[in-house]
């Protein structure tokens, strides 16, 4: 330690009066949470700021998949896809929703790095209005990452000749994204709480990805698959994000019964898909709530 | 008015390894309490329980009066805990951290970047204040832990091991400011294996072993209870274990001796308790001498609180220190840290 503390510049260190007339002034509630979660937001943003990486990284990846994938099956049968389309105009509803799904699946890792490395402590004493502001913060980090991603997947998609959908049709996959990044966001954020390390974690997401990407319509119809498959592909959250998008990408003329999909049990509209994807992340978000309330308590 | 800090019949288990048994102590208001012991003793596991980072499996623990099982936001606004381990955000500047720091105490802004210059003053921290931490010293980094423990004006501050892994000078500097804030009004609750880390600092001492505190006190009371002079005796450089015992026992039988003791963790020296006179520095040269062995060094004093943990515990807290590292489990130590 280099220099000397000088403590002859009389400051006050004292214990704040406040405090030691031990009448607490009637705080917010609401106003604190709201400050200590923006506080913990600008964070992961200051954060983010300073290493893009995962951000970079982030818009690259699907991009990359776009322009790969794409072209790997670029000379397959105009019509198999179904209506007919190109198979990267196909792709770029799965890819979409591909990216926010691994974004939101990552959101866990900071917060197991502040675990592992005491910052979260740092955290829980202090006096915060609610401890959720810490997964607020995250949540709210991610979300705003996904969009970030979202529209350059978007803007890039419509370059390569995919076109735009509406403004209310892009409105709408904000909706789609958000309520898949929260239910995802919350998956995650309960593993973190739950697995000791984050060699653990990045094992989980490792194994769970790619799988769930495969096991969705992004990759291809449903038509396509083989019977469980197209079982599996059904259960799967994911394909009720992407065959909305992929809709809007392919209509002009959209409501909440247009059929997005034909699963093995039954027909699906836009509105089921949307009351699914909202029941996911109702879902998620209740069941950590225990652990949550455990760990943070 | 109520005490500071107020500990009673705290214990807590880490599954079924006990790590506090019934512990109590009050901290007055204004004063340093040092807790002193060896790794392992149940310091951190007391602080922790205090800063409400784990729950006791029993007793309470009252911060002027509110208790922290209770009121638990309450008790933290009155808390400033500076950890062991630094936990700072690489990334965040240090006026960045001590900003989200504030944010989290419900500071106003405006108010908070007064504060906050004034601590970066205080604490000689502003040509650092905005470089990342990840470029801290070991030094820095405590002092910006200091700030972001005392930017809310906490009533108490706690620090666990505050200088460990320090340089002397970076000691003294910590140990300078934590008097100035004492004078300042401010109540330190500070845990410390350093023996004269608690001897320079501290207005009280408890002193913590497996759990339990085992002699509590100034450490001047703690010191002269124990009653007699100590003597550490160094026949040579390395004394070989047969010479040191055989010293030993002889050094038993003169009329002064009440303890005799080879500390074969200092190169087989010899620690004796004596009944202080004048002569008895010179009886022991007489006795070795006629003996025929040498002296490499001699040395009387008054009991230290190495003294008064030997007396409880019957080894030096050296000895307790190498015994607790040989038996430390750092995977079990690292799930209790993490929440």
């Amino acid at each position: 330690m280099s220099g000397t503390i000088d403590t002859s510049k009389s400051i006050n260190l004292q214990p704040s009066d406040r405090l030691r007339s031990q009448q607490p002034l009637p705080s917010n509630e609401l106003a604190d949470f709201i400050q200590e979660t923006l506080a913990l937001t600008k964070r992961l943003f200051i954060q983010l700021q300073r290493r893009p990486s995962t951000l970079v990284a982030g818009v690259i990846q699907p991009l990359m998949w776009l322009i790969l994938f794409g072209a790997l099956f670029q000379n397959a049968p105009q019509g198999m896809m179904g209506n007919d389309l190109s198979y990267g105009q196909f792709l770029g509803a799965g890819l979409i929703v591909f990216t926010a799904f691994v974004g939101a699946l990552n959101a866990g890792l900071p917060v197991m790095f502040d675990r592992e490395f005491g910052f979260l402590n740092r955290l829980l004493v202090a006096p915060l209005a609610s401890r959720y502001s810490i997964v607020a913060a995250s949540a709210i980090y991610i979300v705003a990452l996904s969009f970030i991603q979202t529209a350059a997947i978007i803007g890039v998609n419509a370059l390569m000749g995919a076109g735009l959908p509406s403004l209310a049709g892009l409105g709408v996959i904000a909706l789609i994204i958000l309520l898949l990044v929260l239910g995802v966001t919350a998956l995650s954020l309960g593993l973190t709480f739950a697995l000791p390390g984050h060699i653990e974690l990045i094992a989980v997401i490792f194994v769970v990805n790619l799988p769930l990407l495969f096991a969705s319509t992004a990759l291809a119809p449903l038509t396509f698959m083989p019977g469980w498959l197209q079982t599996v592909a059904s259960l799967n959250p994911l394909t009720y994000a992407i065959e909305p998008i992929r809709y809007l990408y392919n209509h002009s003329q959209w409501d909440l019964s247009s059929i997005v999909l034909q699963a093995p049990w039954g027909t699906v509209s836009f509105g089921t898909s949307l009351a699914i994807l909202l029941g996911f992340a109702a879902l998620t978000l209740t069941a950590i709530q225990p652990l949550l309330k455990r760990r943070l308590a | 008015m109520a005490a500071a800090v107020t500990i009673q019949n705290l214990s807590k288990s880490y599954g079924t390894v006990p790590a506090v048994k019934d512990v109590s102590f009050q901290v007055e208001r204004g004063q340093i309490f040092g807790l002193l012991g060896p790794n392992g003793a149940g310091k951190t596991t007391t602080i922790r329980c205090l800063c409400t980072l784990a729950k006791p499996d029993s007793g309470s623990i009252d911060i002027s009066g509110i208790s922290v099982l209770e009121q638990p936001r309450e008790a933290r606004k009155r808390i400033g805990y500076v950890a062991q381990e630094v936990a700072l955000d690489k990334i965040l500047t240090g006026r960045e951290l001590l900003e989200l720091q504030a944010a989290l105490y419900h500071i106003p802004k405006v108010e908070a970047r007064q504060r906050i210059e004034v601590l970066l003053e205080v604490l000689d921290l502003h040509s650092y204040a905005d470089k990342k931490t990840g470029t801290y010293s070991g030094g820095l980094k405590r002092r910006i832990d200091l700030a972001a423990g005392l930017l809310h004006q906490p009533e108490v501050l706690v620090l666990d091991e505050p200088t460990v892994g320090l340089d002397i000078e970076s000691r003294v500097v910590v140990w300078d400011f934590l008097r100035q804030l004492r004078a300042s009004g401010t109540t330190i609750l500070l845990t410390s294996h350093y023996l004269e880390e608690v001897d320079a600092l501290a207005d009280r001492v408890g002193i913590i072993d497996r759990g339990l505190v085992i002699a509590e006190g100034t450490p001047s009371e703690l010191k002269n209870q124990l009653g007699g002079d100590r003597i550490v005796l160094r026949i040579r450089e390395f004394t070989p274990l047969s010479e040191a015992e055989r010293a030993q026992q002889m050094l038993s039988e003169l009329p002064f001796v009440q303890e005799a003791i080879v500390n074969a963790t200092a190169a087989n020296s010899l620690n004796l308790v004596v009944t202080p006179d004048r002569d008895v520095l010179m009886s022991i040269q007489q006795s070795l001498q006629s003996a025929g062995l040498p002296i490499f060094g001699i040395s009387q004093s008054r009991p230290s609180l190495d003294d008064v943990y030997l007396a409880a515990t019957g080894k030096t807290l050296l000895d307790a220190e190498l015994a607790a590292a040989s038996s430390r489990d750092l995977k079990a130590e690292q799930k209790q840290r993490m929440r």
